[in-house]
């Protein structure tokens, strides 16, 4: 009998892990292996150049520009976002909500229905010098003085993009927060009422040590979207990755050197290197987490 | 498209650390897969060659074609399998079109086993210098000197327009042909300009001249598709090539190492850093998309626009009735040039290959034969409005405007039309003058470091031995 449940059980799960090894780990270990050869992308064969790819990256100036970018999205972004996402979270929950909570939870939720492509194009429509709501709203109110090219000027173009990236992004995080909030139990703010707490001290004493697995993983999840950047920036931005490599991002690189200079090994090694940023960053946020988890009795 | 090797969304430590572990165990066996298919070339089933029949099609070979279906359809090319089908009947013909042509016969040139004829166009096309340093494309020297196939006595080579033929050529070998015919001006509505009584200027003193006047007329002078800077290098490149003549353009596309300094393209560059320093761009053009800007320069907002002949057709749909826009050639920068104001900066799109391991070989040369006649072309240029790259194909038709004053340019030029080669032999370096100018017009750096920085680039591609050159 046991023989027949063993056969069950491998029958069962060979069809996912076949699929799973061709699909999945059969990709990722021809990476590794292209990352060391001058792979064309339109040819059978590929010559093994050993650590050369690795060794350009080093001196490629675009690629710096995006790894520059990259860390400053990787610092600005999940941070803008969780701190957004906890007001307002705690404005829309906890001890006193804001009247017509639910709808706003509603409405921040949109931009993610909307896929990212479209948000892109939509915002480079809000963007536009010259019809766009946005310099538009600031003519009409007087503001001519803060009108500005965003994403056409090099100070700016990264701002702009990271502004997309938190807008399209808090409001999963709003939602992600919001129930993190109500799984606290409501005894401990009315103790903390009862205590004189007000409302600031309720947030960073009760909510914010409740919460903070939650944040834990926002902050994984935003440093891998901060990471990538891809679609906006190609969509949106002049050149795009300008204005002279101002928003750059790692998969912009990857891409162009993949499918514009026909150059596949190299651009392997780019994903390579993005592959291991990006496992670091989960290992460090992990283990950061671990330290910082309160338990609840 | 993103990354291959981004890891899943939220990944556990283990399950990541465990998959880079069996990723370097296995890819000495998996990484075998992309690059497994070996260098043996099918043999090419050829027949026996005849008059009739010069490039020696095997008649009942099948024969399978991939074409890109963009703004001029594949209507043109199925007309043309269908005359090949009439000569063949016993081959069996194949039609693809497809929007990303790239995407489809990527894994089947890897795999050695591509179509017989490919127009590799479009967003996701293949680098075509890539594919000529990996030996994907065959020679079409036979097709040139073959007889064209509806105007006895001359051959293929004789019937297309000047630079064609050039335009497909890597290190003395023609490995594509371009159907269609592109020419890059300076656009403007002649209503406009009859209105308020402009005349298109010839000189670029001129050029100043009249910017001066449109902007008092509270129109702004030029406009241009910010977001894509080649698009203002184009005239900027045409100006500097007409001044320092074939040189200047041979010396920048065979990386020598001053190139970039010639007094030709430092005088080019002055001449638009001039431009923007007087406030003829439209302001906010740095951020305009080719589609917003040329939207605006439709609505009358600005004068001029540089494009490529493309313009027309692709503004069909938002040009207002009566507009009539017509392309100038881009003004001469002095009296002293070496190449005639007349002369156009052109070069060929569509471009349509016949891969080197594809089954059929003589039957891809035959069909580009026939796709190449002037038949072919002249009903192309009539459903279109596009200029063929074969020569004297929109003979005896009523033209629009736009095409009718790109014809006229070409007659004009009368064999001067020239193209930089760097832009499709070293992309990496198309994009650094990209950026460049982008940084020039919008007066964030000089003259000098315009050209510093694009010697540059091209003296570090020239040092890198993993890029094939190529000279001219």
């Amino acid at each position: 009998m046991r023989h027949g449940r063993w056969r069950f059980l491998l029958a069962a799960l060979a069809p996912a892990l076949v699929l799973h090894a061709v699909f999945v780990l059969s990709p990722y270990a021809q990476a590794f292996y292209l990352s060391l050869t001058d792979w064309t992308g339109v040819a059978g064969q590929a010559r093994f150049v050993g650590l050369d790819n690795f060794a350009r990256l080093g001196a490629d100036s675009l690629f710096l520009d995006a790894l520059r970018n990259n860390a400053v999205m990787l610092v600005v972004v999940p941070a803008a976002t969780v701190v957004l996402a906890l007001f307002l979270a705690s404005m829309l929950h906890g001890r006193r909500p804001v009247r017509g909570a639910s709808a706003y939870q509603i409405v921040y939720f949109f931009p993610q229905m909307l896929s990212l492509v479209i948000i892109a194009v939509l915002w480079g429509f809000v963007y536009n010098p010259n019809t766009g709501l946005l310099n538009s709203g600031l003519r009409a109110i007087g503001l001519d003085g803060l009108t500005r090219s965003w994403l056409a000027e090099p100070s700016l173009a990264l701002i702009a993009v990271m502004a997309v990236v938190v807008w399209s992004s808090v409001g999963f995080y709003v939602v992600l927060f919001s129930a993190a909030i109500d799984s606290i139990p409501k005894e401990m703010f009315e103790a903390a009422v009862l205590d004189g707490a007000g409302r600031w001290a309720t947030l960073r004493r009760i909510t914010l040590p409740l919460v903070a697995e939650s944040v834990q993983v926002a902050f994984v999840y935003l440093g891998i979207v901060a990471l990538d950047g891809f679609v906006l920036v190609q969509v949106m931005t002049v050149g795009p990755g300008g204005p002279d490599g101002a928003t750059e991002v790692v998969g912009l690189s990857l891409y162009r050197t993949a499918f514009t200079y026909g150059k596949f090994g190299y651009a392997t090694a780019m994903g390579v290197a993005l592959f291991f940023a990006a496992l670091t960053l989960a290992v460090f946020a992990l283990r950061w987490g671990r330290r910082s988890t309160v338990e609840t009795a | 498209m993103n990354p291959a090797s981004l890891p899943e969304p939220y990944p556990s430590r283990r399950s990541l650390l465990r998959t880079a572990g069996l990723a370097t165990v296995a890819a000495p066996l998996l990484g075998a897969c992309v690059t497994a298919a070996g260098d043996d070339k099918p043999a090419t089933t050829g027949g026996a060659k005849s008059a009739e029949n010069p490039l020696g099609v095997k008649p009942d070979a099948p024969l399978e074609v991939v074409v890109f279906k963009g703004g001029y359809g594949d209507e043109y090319a199925i007309k043309a399998e269908q005359k090949y089908a009439e000569k063949y009947p016993d081959a069996e013909v194949e039609h693809q079109g497809l929007q990303k042509v790239g995407e489809a016969v990527q894994p089947r040139f890897v795999a050695n086993t591509p179509p017989d004829v490919v127009d590799n166009t479009g967003a996701g096309r293949l680098d075509i210098a890539t594919l000529v340093s990996a030996k994907q494309v065959t020679d079409l020297a036979e097709l040139l000197d073959a007889p064209a196939f509806d105007q006895p006595g001359r051959k293929v080579r004789d019937t297309l327009l000047p630079g064609v033929v050039e335009d497909g050529t890597f290190d003395g070998s023609t490995v594509t042909l371009n159907f269609t015919y592109t020419v890059w001006g300076l656009w403007y509505s002649k209503a406009l300009f009859a209105e308020r009584g402009w005349t298109y200027p010839k000189t670029w003193a001129e050029m100043l001249t009249l910017c001066e006047t449109i902007k008092k007329a509270g129109i702004a002078p030029w406009t241009y598709q910010g977001k894509y800077p080649e698009y203002l290098n184009d005239p900027l490149l045409t100006m500097a090539a007409k001044t320092g003549g074939l040189d200047l353009v041979k010396a920048v596309d065979n990386l020598e190492p001053a190139a970039w300094r010639q007094p030709g393209l430092t005088q080019a560059a002055e001449a638009f850093a001039e431009l923007a320093g007087k406030g003829y761009l439209m302001s906010g053009s740095e951020a305009l998309s080719h589609t917003e800007a040329q939207a605006a320069w439709c609505q009358r907002k600005a004068a001029f626009i540089p494009c490529g002949s493309w313009l027309e057709a692709e503004q069909k749909d938002v040009t207002p009735a009566g507009f009539d826009m017509v392309m100038g050639t881009v003004p001469a920068a002095s009296t002293g040039d070496r190449m005639p104001g007349a002369a156009v900066q052109a070069a060929g799109s569509e471009s349509y290959l016949v891969p080197a391991k594809a089954a059929n070989v003589a039957g891809g040369l035959e069909y580009l034969r026939i796709l190449f006649a002037k038949e072919s072309a002249t009903a192309f240029a009539q459903a279109n409005n596009t200029l063929p790259a074969v020569a004297g194909a929109t003979d005896g038709l009523t033209l629009s405007s736009g095409l009718g004053s790109v014809r006229d340019a070409v007659t004009a030029a009368a064999g001067d039309a020239f193209n930089f080669r760097f832009r499709t032999w070293y992309a990496p370096l198309a994009k650094a003058v990209d950026d460049a100018t982008g940084e020039l017009v919008n007066r964030r750096i000089s003259v000098a470091d315009w050209s510093a920085r694009i010697q540059k680039a091209s003296d570090a591609l020239a040092k890198d031995g993993t890029v094939t050159k190529y000279t001219r």
